[in-house]
């Protein structure tokens, strides 16, 4: 009977606003109500509050009228007998818990903050507290693109720490999220994780938020965020933002241990955005639909069955191909890393010679499946040896192109990267691999190279490939040997690479994987213009196109120039037209400064015009000072995300900067002003390359100004003058 | 007399029983005296000339005309459209005085009245086209004020309302040629096209009453509903108690009784007067206690928690405790039996209405301008009486309940301040834990058992996990059998039962007075826009009922349901019965132009099994009536779900 939910909820939501009251109430006497409060770095100010109030909470004084507006909220516990209807006012004591969650929350980050603000724990600190915009970003597009499915919010704790492993590792394996926070007996499952050794963070997907009830918020916090910045709805407008949430971002609430007032506060709140609750011990349950998808409280589900049944309560299909290898499998073991302590063999890394190659072979060439080991494994080899390594992938498939080799190539790193205890890094003839000990003693050999590759290939791939063989050589002799061979195919793809432009070919790809986010944006990936995730490339998207022609990878025809320098085409404006839902009407390729190409809010970088400078400022995700705009990345992403135009505003992907098209029709990369140091170094060679080409002289780099010569135009324009920055001579962009 | 043939109220069980100690004449003892006509009962009675009247057959050989040659289907189709007009007038001239005096509120002409729902007025307002950027409350009253007075009045175009209901459904009326044009017009219209000699094809004759049945519901009474909300405030969710047992007697008890909710508001405010309360306390009153009866009850319970004293067929009996120190009525139902019955019991009884007055009642008359005043003279006049008291008895029937679900409560205990929709409803219904909605609605009628049909169908309904929505005296009985306490929902068939008790909810709606069942045509359109349940009315598993009708406005309400696609079962006897052909069409033909039809049951277990028949059709037809496999969605499938 949920009438002890209800009741629950609305008493646990007076608690929390009674604390959050007391927090503001110190907060004040401490600091004063013109003291600014904020979460680290950050465009979205206090998230939940922000998108649905649409209050920008910037000073403490701003917390009175949402703390006035969580009271008013608050309905009174429903009576024994003859009550009122309470699911409406339950729902609405959990909004203003979660408004109080955020009241309390905000007002620790005003003492020396308790949580890491990192994205993995540090040595003494488990709780990394509130993400910052970097992270939803850049885990943003996990959501976006499918690779996370949704999130899993535990609250408390399980049993025993070997349950909560279980329960974790089930989670990754399905490429969710697992957002941790409350304690159930002064435990977290994060805390039991960490006993366990599991590696924690945002790289494995297992983020410890806080232990208090109240970092919870964190969870629908970032919830929110993703429904303002990728979804492009308006702070304020509460209703999008929830229904977003509810078809858009699949999460659910797990609550592990007993379920508490201020715990069924938050899971009302969680309720708000379509965030069912399913639960390890015997409450009661509210199965009737509406709200959430299906049921809206499930109760007393067995550990073995909680992950399988929360899916389901929530509606998710989650198709995970299993592959036959001994260790947990999936994108939530990506981030691990392989300390050299932890190592049992590596490969490659200048250490021993690797590379990986994928070749397109006639049919009879390639025996599917058969996956053969030329050298010693790595049982033959002492604990923390190296060996060298050469993985050569074999292909076959009516509908598989040369072209396609490099794409499949590049999903090596992915692949082998999902297996538990596996490390990989970099490509081609640079790869570096590590296998960690405990992989080794769980038994993984090198065969299962193989049977990773073999299985994600075949499934990933099936409308293109269907043969695929795996032959991994050990055998320095063969390794070096077949090197030759791989070396001779990069450098025939490269001069293919360098010869593909945006003129030589007819047809360019849309990318609409983001309109599950960002649904009026359509973007446009040319082979000079990478698309602005930086994780989409022209091949990308055609052999995209061709596994499935029914999927976000589109043609798009290249015909009727109306602007050969800015880059217009009647036909992409159309398929645009048409894509966009009629909202976007015209775009040009090749400036920023007319019609440019929207953004979803996954982009790597902003483009920003700088009218003193007569050039362009370029500032990366990772990046969270302030720049001469104004504004900080974070600001900027929310000014121009969602798919709008905003005529000198635009995101791109980084390797767009060495494009040979690099908006070609604002004057090109001399018009590059300002860049953060640390991207600006990054960038470098690319940079310095293209600039001897362009005639701009390798020192060009050291013409544009960074943050350590200013951050505003007045302090750069002496700096450009100074260098003879050749921007400042150009034709004025305004 | 045998009470419990009568009834199945106890506490009004008793008070038969007194009046018949007592040698007082109540609507009971009238009934039982009074056979009905049965021409007139059947609806081929003709009387609107003096060459008759004519009663007309069109049973037995060759075929019975009346002096002009009317058969039998003309007289009962005109008979049929007189009796919407008759109920059309009624709610409409309620929904014309709301209208002037809300108007006279936002002028400030109106003491005693303010604007209480801002919110709902900028809402209201903007849906009529009405700019409310940079307007002040009062200023933008007075404009929707005006512009839903004027549509009394329109001769032409379209009455704005309707356009509230589900695009197929107006497609279908202007299809039809239906949509009303002014309220007064098409009531005008109607006695027009029924007097001599005019209108004599009897689909022809239902077309316009069709008509004239939206001027009613999307019209007349929709306007005083929705201005009577923003006068008075949108009922939410409230406590409160009803049946007899509700009067004390040892306070000073008036009942306020009738329709229109605006001077009982002040009666209601003015009986919290200080200077009074003291003077009641003087007259030996320990206070003073309003209760309500028929729609006047069921306006002060759904805005300000007034208890309920009883139904139409109680009034004489409230009276007859005793206790009643003053009865203030106004317009509709008000029976005039309640001059004699006040007298033996030394009730003051007043009128209040400029159009309404009977024999032994004194008149004072409220108008915007003397509300306050009028109200604390009646409390003057009550306390006054109160000493002059004779023996007392009061039935101990005392029920409590839960009232305020206006479509507005609806949408909100669904989903809350952030979430408020239909959705969860919807869902419900299409994963079957409801099988349908039912609306039971209407007044009572003494030659059915009182009270007894309309609870008996209720039970029945929420056994079968039907939602049941009632409005006017329907509500009020249902309420005395104790169905709209959310503990009902243990009576309710189990899907039913979990989502009653996931919301918190009765089994059983109040939505309000009888003007309210415009609320009920809110409901359903919402129900179609929020979608999985067709794209219109007749879609829906849903289906009204009045099985103790007797009132002109029964018939232009439950028309006014089928025109809008809403089939509608009417119990007692059915007013077209003379004629064959003019039933068919009822009960049949009319499907074809508004996809809903009129039933006749007088059984209330075959009505609800009729109404869950239906209802059971509906789903067959939405493919909703085997349950579906939950729809598990991957990245593709989220794809394409929208966000509004």
């Amino acid at each position: 009977m949920s009438k002890i939910i209800a009741s629950a909820a609305i008493r646990g939501a007076h608690q929390i606003v009674a604390r959050a009251e007391e927090s503001l109430r110190r907060a004040l006497e401490k600091y004063g109500s013109e003291a600014p409060v904020a979460f680290p770095n950050t465009g979205y100010y206090l998230p939940v509050i922000y998108g649905i109030l649409g209050i920008p909470v910037e000073k403490i004084g701003d917390l009175r009228p949402v703390l006035e507006e969580a009271k008013n909220l608050l309905p009174p516990v429903p009576s024994e007998r003859c009550w009122l209807p309470y699911l409406g006012p339950a729902l609405d004591a959990g909004m203003a818990a979660l408004f109080a969650d955020e009241i309390i929350e905000a007002t620790k980050y005003l003492d020396s903050s308790p949580y890491t603000m990192t994205s993995s724990p540090t040595p003494d600190n488990l709780w990394l507290g509130a993400a910052d915009d970097v992270i939803l970003r850049k885990r943003g597009i996990e959501f976006v693109d499918g690779t996370a499915p949704g999130f899993a919010a535990i609250v408390g704790a399980a049993p025993t720490n070997e349950i909560a492993v279980k329960i974790a590792r089930e989670l990754q394996e399905k490429n969710l999220y697992v957002f941790m926070s409350a304690a159930t007996d002064g435990k977290n499952i994060a805390e039991q994780l960490q006993e366990e050794g599991v590696e924690l963070g945002w790289e494995t997907r297992l983020v410890p938020f806080g232990k208090d009830i109240t970092a919870t918020v964190f969870s629908l916090g970032f919830a929110t965020r993703a429904a303002l910045s990728f979804g492009g709805v308006k702070p304020g407008d509460f209703r999008r933002v929830l229904l977003y949430n509810k078809n858009r971002i699949f999460a659910f609430v797990l609550a592990l241990g007993l379920v508490d007032d201020e715990k069924y506060a938050q899971a009302a709140g969680a309720i708000n955005f379509g965030f069912p609750t399913i639960a390890d011990t015997d409450i009661p349950e509210i199965l009737p639909t509406g709200v959430c998808t299906y049921e809206h409280v499930v109760s007393n589900v067995p550990h073995d069955k909680i992950v399988s049944r929360a899916i389901e309560v929530r509606g998710l299909k989650i198709t995970v191909t299993k592959v036959p290898i001994p260790v947990a499998f999936g994108p939530a073991f990506e981030g691990e890393t392989v300390r050299k302590g932890d190592m049992h063999a590596e490969f490659g890394g200048q250490r021993t010679p690797a590379f990986e190659l994928v070749r397109m072979r006639a049919a009879e060439d390639v025996e599917d499946g058969r996956i053969e080991l030329i050298g010693p494994d790595i049982d033959t080899i002492p604990e923390g040896g190296r060996l060298p390594l050469g993985i050569v992938v074999d292909v076959y498939g009516r509908k598989m192109q040369e072209d396609f080799e490099p794409v499949l190539e590049r999903r090596m790193h992915y692949f082998i990267n999902y297996a538990q205890g596996l490390w990989h890094i970099g490509q081609r003839d640079i790869t570096w691999v590590r296998i960690s000990k405990s992989a080794f003693k769980q038994g993984i050999r090198l065969r299962h190279f193989g049977d990773i590759l073999y299985a994600k290939m075949k499934s990933e791939f099936a409308s293109i490939l269907d043969r695929v063989q795996v032959t991994i050589y050990t055998d320095e002799q063969a390794v070096l040997e077949m090197r030759e061979e791989a070396r001779r195919t990069y450098a025939r793809r490269d001069l293919r690479l360098k010869a593909l432009s945006d003129d030589a070919v007819d047809t360019f790809y849309s990318c609409t994987l983001c309109q599950s986010f960002a649904p009026t944006h359509v973007c446009v990936v040319l082979p000079e213009r990478v698309g602005l995730c930086g994780s989409v490339s022209w091949l990308d998207a055609k052999a995209a196109y061709e596994i499935n022609p029914h999927g976000c990878n589109q043609p798009v025809p290249k015909k009727d120039v109306i602007d050969p320098v800015k880059g217009q085409w009647r036909s992409c404006n159309e398929f645009i037209y048409q894509n966009s839902r009629g909202s976007i009407e015209a775009v040009n390729f090749y400036t920023i400064m007319e019609n440019p190409l929207t953004s979803c809010g996954c982009f790597e970088a902003i483009m920003v015009v700088m009218p003193e400078c007569n050039g362009f400022m370029i500032v990366n995700r990772e990046y969270s000072g302030m720049t001469p705009s104004g504004m900080t990345f974070s600001t900027l992403a929310g000014t121009i995300g969602g798919g709008i135009q905003t005529p000198g505003f635009m995101g791109i992907g980084k390797a767009y900067l060495a494009s040979k098209k690099f908006v070609i029709g604002d004057g090109g990369l001399a018009r590059i002003t300002w860049m953060p140091k640390e991207f600006k170094e990054q960038m470098r060679p690319i940079l310095e390359e293209r600039a001897e080409e362009l005639g701009l002289g390798k020192d060009f780099v050291d013409k544009i100004a960074d943050e350590t010569v200013g951050i505003t135009a007045e302090e750069i324009l002496p700096f450009l003058e100074e260098k003879g920055h050749p921007a400042l001579t150009m034709e004025p962009l305004i | 007399m045998k009470e419990k043939l009568l009834t199945s109220c106890t506490a009004t069980q008793k008070m038969i029983a007194k009046t018949t100690r007592e040698g007082v004449k109540t609507v009971f003892h009238r009934a039982q005296g009074k056979k009905p006509c049965p021409y007139g009962t059947g609806g081929t009675c003709c009387r609107i000339c003096y060459m008759g009247p004519c009663r007309v057959s069109d049973s037995g050989a060759g075929s019975d005309t009346g002096v002009c040659g009317a058969t039998a289907e003309t007289v009962a189709a005109r008979n049929f459209g007189r009796m919407i007009a008759g109920g059309a007038a009624a709610h409409s001239d309620h929904g014309r005085e709301t209208a002037l005096v809300f108007l006279a509120a936002a002028r400030g002409e109106a003491p005693g009245f303010e604007i209480r729902d801002e919110v709902k007025l900028r809402a209201v307002a903007a849906e009529l086209g009405i700019e409310t950027a940079g307007k002040k409350k009062n200023e933008l009253a007075e404009e929707v004020g005006l512009k839903l007075l004027s549509e009394f009045g329109q001769q032409e175009g379209e009455i704005s309302f309707t356009r509230r209901a589900p695009v197929k459904r107006q497609e279908v009326w202007r299809r039809l040629g239906i949509v009303p044009r002014g309220v007064d017009r098409e009531v005008v219209e109607m006695m027009h096209r029924t007097s001599v000699g005019v209108d004599q094809e009897y689909i022809h004759l239902m077309l316009h009453g069709m008509r004239t049945s939206l001027a009613d519901g999307w019209g007349g009474s929709m306007i005083a509903t929705e201005l009577q909300d923003i006068l008075l405030g949108t009922p939410v969710p409230i406590r409160a108690k009803v049946n007899l047992g509700v009067l004390k007697a040892d306070k000073v008890n008036i009942i306020v009784h009738g329709h229109e909710p605006l001077l009982p508001e002040l009666i209601v405010a003015a009986s919290q007067d200080e200077e009074l309360l003291n003077q009641a306390k003087a007259a030996g009153a320990e206070g003073i206690n309003i209760a309500g009866i028929c729609c006047t009850a069921n306006e002060v319970l759904m805005r300000k928690g007034i208890p309920v004293a009883g139904s139409i067929l109680q009034q004489e009996l409230a009276i007859a405790t005793g206790a009643v120190d003053a009865m203030v009525v106004d317009v509709q139902c008000i029976m005039q039996g309640l001059g004699n019955v006040a007298r033996c019991y030394r009730t003051a009884l007043f009128t209040t209405s400029s159009r309404a007055k009977i024999p032994g009642a004194e008149h004072l008359e409220f108008s915007h301008e003397n509300g306050p005043e009028v109200a604390r003279e009646i409390i003057r006049r009550a306390i006054a009486n109160f000493p002059k008291r004779g023996a007392v008895e009061i039935p101990t029937e005392e029920v409590d309940l839960i009232a305020g679900f206006s479509h507005e409560t609806i949408n909100y205990m669904l989903g809350g301040r952030f979430r408020a929709s239909y959705r969860p409803l919807n869902d419900n219904i299409i994963n079957g834990r409801i099988r349908g909605v039912a609306a039971i609605v209407g007044c009572s009628n003494p030659r059915v058992r009182f009270g007894d049909l309309q609870a008996t169908i209720a039970r029945e309904l929420i056994a079968n996990n039907v939602l049941v929505l009632t409005t006017g005296c329907a509500a009020i009985n249902c309420a005395k059998e104790g169905l709209m306490v959310p503990e009902a929902a243990e009576m309710a068939g189990s899907g039913l039962r979990e989502v009653c008790e996931a919301v918190g909810m009765p089994p059983v709606l109040h939505c309000g007075s009888c003007v309210d069942n415009s609320r009920l045509l809110i409901a359903l359109t919402e129900m179609v826009r929020e979608g999985g349940l067709g794209d219109d009315i007749p879609d829906l598993p849903g289906c009204g009922c009045a099985p103790e009708w007797m009132s002109e406005k029964a018939i232009s309400i439950g028309q006014y349901f089928v025109t809008s696609g809403a089939t509608v079962g009417f119990g007692v006897d059915f007013p077209s019965a003379g004629s064959e052909r003019f039933s068919e069409y009822l009960f049949n033909g009319i499907r074809e132009a508004v996809g809903a039809v009129w039933f006749h049951e007088p059984d209330p277990v075959a009505m609800a099994h009729e109404i869950i028949t239906r209802i059971d059709a509906k789903r067959k037809a939405l493919g909703i009536d085997v349950a579906k496999e939950r729809v598990l969605y991957d990245m593709e499938m989220r794809r394409k779900l929208e966000v509004v």
